[in-house]
């Protein structure tokens, strides 16, 4: 279970309407690790910036994470968290670990400026 | 670009423990106090598992709960974060101190460094382009990742040690490059690496290059008595070669820095440049605890309260 200020996609299907209705998500996928918590750390921080991105996190060992699990971006990825960024509704953009802020910042200016 | 101009009686740079803690002390002694951090609050401990030797809490505490409870009494008495912040400049020469962060910049006599220190990295070729995907640095996080693989361990100190048991639960093999001819671990946990019959140690090696060949990792080492390379295939790189401070930012300031890159100080955290002290675990110290850190924190911001 995640214990972060963040909102928790708790199913498939709640991921699913996030990205069918909002332009902009990025959604953090891991567990309480010395990797996970800085980024979910960050998403908190920039959410207040960026009210348009849904910033969210799951809980990496659920069943329905499999959905970001198996995705095909995430398929040669071996370190927590996996960190996805969705655009209307597709994925842009996937990153394997621990991210600082200033890269978090780029991929934020980079897919959805 | 018009610049945003703000002043601020205390201007501390890290909000962990150390930083919060000065903070705490600043903020409620009515100084106007930014805490800037290029991450989010709290420092090494939010991402502590537990932490059972910080005294007033009698069963252990998730670090992330410590850490959001210093956060949150730092703000409930006053001070201002600026957090995910890219500092551009700074400036801590003369009495009027300036920080540049996104077009913004805040003024102070009074600067507290509390940026405290870093895992290291071995700075080699494929070592970042690699992370996730082939190199990683926690165990708890991505062991199980490798079930059944052959790994590499780099390091030979306690933590290299201690996740190289935790791993042993997941892997078929561990091959241990150290740069020494033994390890620096305590040795009841040595032992028990070089006993077991999964690991095998590559003494005097350090690694030079990593690249990836379909799944799997090619480490490039170098023999330091030799001078000879050998080539190691295998399924993942897991790296524990200590910790380094935060001072890169530092480095072209006339601040005075130890060889291995700490802030000196004195016993009342000032470093040589008035004005500019010191806290936790960037400081040059021998003990760098959580208990340690808020107590620099706590010694420096009142040594700044008797000055204003």
């Amino acid at each position: 279970m995640l214990r972060t200020n963040l909102e928790h996609v708790n199913t498939k299907e709640e991921l699913q309407t996030l990205i069918e209705n909002n332009e902009k998500v990025a959604v953090s996928c891991g567990r309480m690790g010395p990797m996970c918590i800085p980024v979910y750390d960050i998403f908190d921080v920039l959410s207040d910036r960026h009210p348009d991105i849904k910033f969210r996190d799951m809980d990496f060992d659920i069943p329905d994470a499999a959905v970001i699990r198996n995705l095909p971006e995430c398929r040669r990825f071996n370190g927590l968290p996996f960190t996805i960024y969705y655009r209307n509704g597709k994925v842009v953009k996937a990153t394997t670990s621990i991210q600082t802020a200033k890269q978090i910042k780029d991929i934020i200016q980079e897919v959805f400026a | 670009m018009n610049q945003t101009t703000h002043q601020f009686d205390l201007i501390i740079i890290g909000a962990g423990p150390a930083g919060l803690a000065a903070a705490i002390y600043s903020a409620r002694a009515s100084l106007s106090t930014l805490l800037i951090d290029e991450s989010s609050a709290g420092g090494q401990v939010k991402t502590t598992h537990q932490v059972a030797n910080y005294p007033g809490f009698v069963e252990p505490i998730a670090g992330y709960e410590l850490a959001g409870n210093m956060r949150n009494q730092a703000k409930k008495y006053g001070a201002r974060f600026e957090l995910a912040a890219d500092i551009s400049a700074i400036n801590f020469v003369g009495k009027e101190k300036w920080v540049k962060i996104d077009g913004e910049t805040f003024n102070t006599k009074h600067i507290l460094i509390a940026t405290g220190s870093s895992p290291r990295t071995l700075n080699v070729p494929g070592e970042q382009e690699f992370m996730g995907s082939g190199i990683s640095f926690c165990a708890t996080c991505d062991g199980e990742f490798y079930k059944d693989k052959d790994i590499i361990v780099v390091g030979g100190g306690n933590s290299a040690m201690e996740e190289s048991l935790l791993l042993l639960q997941f892997v078929k093999s561990i091959t241990i490059i150290h740069q020494f001819d033994n390890l620096q671990a305590e040795k009841i946990t040595a032992d028990r690496i070089i006993e077991n019959p999964k690991v095998n140690i590559l003494w005097s090696h350090e690694p030079r290059r990593f690249e990836k060949k379909e799944d799997k990792m090619i480490i490039t080492a170098e023999n330091f008595k030799s001078k000879e390379f050998v080539t190691l295939e295998r399924d993942g790189v897991f790296i524990f070669v200590g910790m380094e401070s935060n001072t890169d930012f530092l480095r072209n300031t006339p601040l005075q820095l130890t060889e291995q890159g700490y802030i000196v100080t004195n016993d009342k955290m000032e470093t040589n440049i008035e004005g500019v002290f010191a806290a936790g675990d960037v400081r040059d110290k021998k003990h760098r605890q959580i208990t340690t850190a808020v107590s620099d924190g706590t010694i420096a911001s009142l040594e700044i309260i008797q000055k204003i």
